[in-house]
């Protein structure tokens, strides 16, 4: 599952994961039929609405092994709110198919660590890095250190302590725009810590948070670039290549 | 106190004007970082605390699953022990009970212990207007009192304010209230502590009867339970000859020892202690010791609105430790005024829509939206209240109760989204358009290291995401056109 985000803003991210699990030995297929995971619906109350993307997710991945998806966030979703959806449609059906897809989603660091049960994936980036644990990740689906593990065991990576890690940044999603004046005060206070580590670039597994604190950052001309984990374990030269 | 909550604004405006107030940032994140920190030490002390907060869910659970019965038991206590239990539907019902009693023995003024359930029904209000004076005798509850001013948190209903501006306020408004701050007071907080100490005394030793609140109330043996640090309560709990206690009716719980969980649990959670410097408990009246004539008003006010809600529900466990308050980041960079309510942070973005019901008023529709779901407040709750998934589930309500009008802006988005999120052949066309405008924007914007192109403020709805923050230029290809074209990355 590349997600919505990621497919429409974010390709290089999707392109990445395909890299990095192949060479990791995984045969990878991206089904067509996949648009969303219907988080925007179900987190701004539009429940009716979230029934068809459901629908279109469970009818997508149905059938695979694994979904690995480059978002904690969209993963909780998956995980935690299409049996909800599920049961708002009234339909057995959907239920069951949901019970069958669910279990079966992987973030993307749970899915290399957990199941493939590697940490060094071969990757080089020779940069100092700064990493913000997002919520749904953290909490909701309970990484833990897995994508430091995996960041530590990248070649000529520096990964430097990111104060206050574990607060929030703010994106929320359509809370950054309900509640903008808030989540920019939020993601205000977490670019000050990121700009404080001297790192070079801020790396996150939700390319929707980064792409909120990266649009700070950019505005403050800060300098500081932001990446997926994707991007970064799937690099093998200095310049974040991943060829 | 004239000051009140009614006629709120809705979150994000007023969050916004709290926002630009340096002063209350400061204030906020100075006070819920010290709390916060000391919290995490006094519950990394304990081996067994997710034991505990499981524990403490459950006797909530149970004890609201059987309500009906847990509070008969404790009215039959009660009563048993020479209390007067009343039954109050709703804030106006349990103000009146409160007057009546106050009435009945000629009183001009009552003193109170801190307490939330009559700061919700604004009992103050309400004697005022039948010419009682209701003085506050907690520490922070007395500054905002003198000052005019509304509660802005829980525990610490003045944590919007620091030692300088409660000096001026004890300064300019104690006198009004009764023994005035000297003249030369300083904004050290021992020579503020006794400037109230002393303002304080004067009321207690007055007073012929006092209000309370409730932390908890032991069906079994007609206990109420108040819980506090300062021991004023206690000195209201024990010096008027009379004494009511307002109390929700989600306070109650079967036994001494089901108490024991939440004792454990609620110092810890609320101000970072290992326990509280005073646990006051009485059953009715004990002749010749304290109080000998003893009210018990057991409030509704919107709980069984709450219960019914099957998700909800879960809200009536809450303790009002304020744990989930100072581990917010909204709450701590709007602070509690924002929410409109006694109630403030997640919690109260939860409980007050569950008590006064979704589709009433905007101030209260909004409140759900006040997150962004990090979930730091569940973590933090001693007694696991799932409030993100509570939050999304009354958002669900909110929609739900504003279906079949005139669609707002948002419900057309979420409309034509569903559609588009439908198949993918329809986000594939969507991506395309959108490239379009990607490659039309050309070099617009600004490039970032790394090579991406960032585009700055946007006109019409895109200006709530540009006015402060860069947008990444659209690619020119979406994934899905890039695996199409390459056949998944195999002829680059």
């Amino acid at each position: 599952m590349v997600t919505c985000v990621n497919d429409a803003m974010f390709p290089e991210t999707g392109k990445a994961v395909v890299t990095l699990l192949r060479r990791l030995g995984v045969d990878v297929e991206f089904p067509e039929g996949q648009t969303c995971c219907a988080q925007p619906m179900v987190n701004t109350g539009y429940l009716d609405e979230a029934v068809p993307v459901v629908r279109t997710f469970v009818s997508a991945f149905e059938g695979y092994d694994a979904v690995v998806t480059p978002s904690g966030s969209c993963a909780g979703s998956a995980r935690h709110q299409h049996a909800i959806v599920a049961r708002r449609s009234g339909d057995p059906g959907l239920a069951a198919a949901v019970a069958e897809t669910s279990p079966k989603v992987y973030e993307l660091s749970e899915f290399l660590v957990d199941v493939l049960g590697v940490e060094d994936v071969g990757a080089s980036f020779p940069h100092t890095v700064a990493y913000h644990p997002t919520c749904h990740s953290l909490r909701m689906l309970g990484v833990g250190d897995r994508p430091t593990r995996l960041l530590k065991a990248v070649r000529g990576l520096r990964l430097v302590d990111l104060p206050q890690a574990e607060e929030c940044c703010g994106f929320g999603g359509t809370f950054a725009v309900k509640n903008a004046d808030t989540s920019v005060a939020m993601g205000s206070d977490k670019a000050r810590h990121v700009r404080g580590t001297g790192a070079e670039v801020l790396v996150a597994g939700d390319n929707s948070c980064l792409m909120h604190v990266g649009g700070l950052l950019s505005r403050q001309r800060s300098g500081v670039r932001v990446m997926h984990l994707a991007e970064i374990l799937a690099s093998v030269s200095d310049n974040g290549d991943r060829k | 106190m004239t000051a009140t909550f009614v006629g709120m604004p809705a979150f994000p405006v007023a969050a916004r004007a709290a926002l630009a107030d340096t002063q209350l940032r400061a204030n906020l994140a100075h006070a819920t970082s010290t709390i916060r920190a000391k919290r995490l030490k006094v519950v990394a002390e304990v081996d067994d605390w997710e034991q505990l907060r499981l524990a403490g869910a459950a006797i909530k659970d149970n004890t609201l699953l059987h309500l009906d019965e847990h509070l008969l038991r404790l009215e039959e206590s009660l009563t048993a022990a020479g209390a007067t239990v009343h039954w109050a539907r709703d804030a106006a019902e349990a103000s009146a009970v409160v007057a009546a009693v106050a009435k009945s023995h000629g009183v001009d003024e009552v003193v109170k212990v801190k307490s939330m359930a009559t700061a919700e029904i604004d009992l103050n209000e309400h004697l005022a207007a039948e010419g009682i004076s209701a003085w506050e005798t907690d520490l922070a509850e007395l500054i905002v009192q003198l000052g005019d001013d509304l509660p802005s948190h829980i525990l610490v209903p003045a944590i919007h304010r620091n030692r300088a501006e409660i000096r001026e306020i004890f300064l300019e408004h104690m006198a009004a209230a009764g023994r005035p701050a000297p003249d030369d007071l300083s904004d050290e907080p021992a020579k503020l502590a006794e400037a109230a100490r002393l303002h304080l005394r004067e009321k207690f030793l007055r007073a012929k009867v006092g209000v309370s609140g409730a932390n908890f109330a032991v069906a079994d043996s007609g206990t109420l339970v108040v819980v506090e640090s300062e021991g004023n309560g206690r000195m209201c709990l024990t010096l008027p000859e009379v004494l009511v206690s307002v109390v929700g009716i989600e306070k109650v719980v079967p036994t001494w020892s089901d108490l024991d969980v939440f004792l454990q649990l609620l110092p810890r959670s609320s101000t970072g202690e290992r326990m509280n410097p005073y646990t006051s408990t009485w059953s009715g009246v004990e002749q010749g010791d304290g109080p000998q004539e003893v009210h018990v008003v057991l409030l509704d006010n919107g709980r069984t609105r709450a219960l019914a809600d099957e998700v909800g529900r879960q809200a009536l466990r809450c303790i009002r430790c304020s744990a989930c308050l100072n581990v917010c980041p909204v709450y701590e960079r709007t602070g509690g005024h924002a929410y409109g309510s006694v109630y403030p942070g997640p919690i109260g973005a939860i409980l007050n829509p569950l008590l006064k019901g979704v589709g009433t008023t905007a101030q209260t529709d909004s409140l759900p939206y006040a997150s962004s779901l990090c979930g730091a407040c569940f973590e933090a709750c001693p007694v696991r209240i799932d409030i993100p998934s509570v939050l999304v589930d009354l958002r669900a309500q909110v929609v739900d109760a504003h279906r079949g009008g005139m669609p707002k802006p948002e419900a057309l988005a979420m409309k034509a989204a569903a559609l588009t999120f439908g198949s993918g052949a329809r986000l594939g066309a969507a991506e395309r358009a959108s490239g379009l405008v990607g490659r039309l924007l050309g070099r617009a914007g600004r490039t970032l290291p790394g090579g991406r192109r960032m585009l700055g403020r946007l006109p019409g709805p895109g200006a709530a995401w540009s006015d402060a923050r860069d947008l990444p230029q659209p690619p020119a290809e979406s994934f899905r056109a890039w695996w199409k074209r390459t056949d998944g990355g195999r002829h680059e």
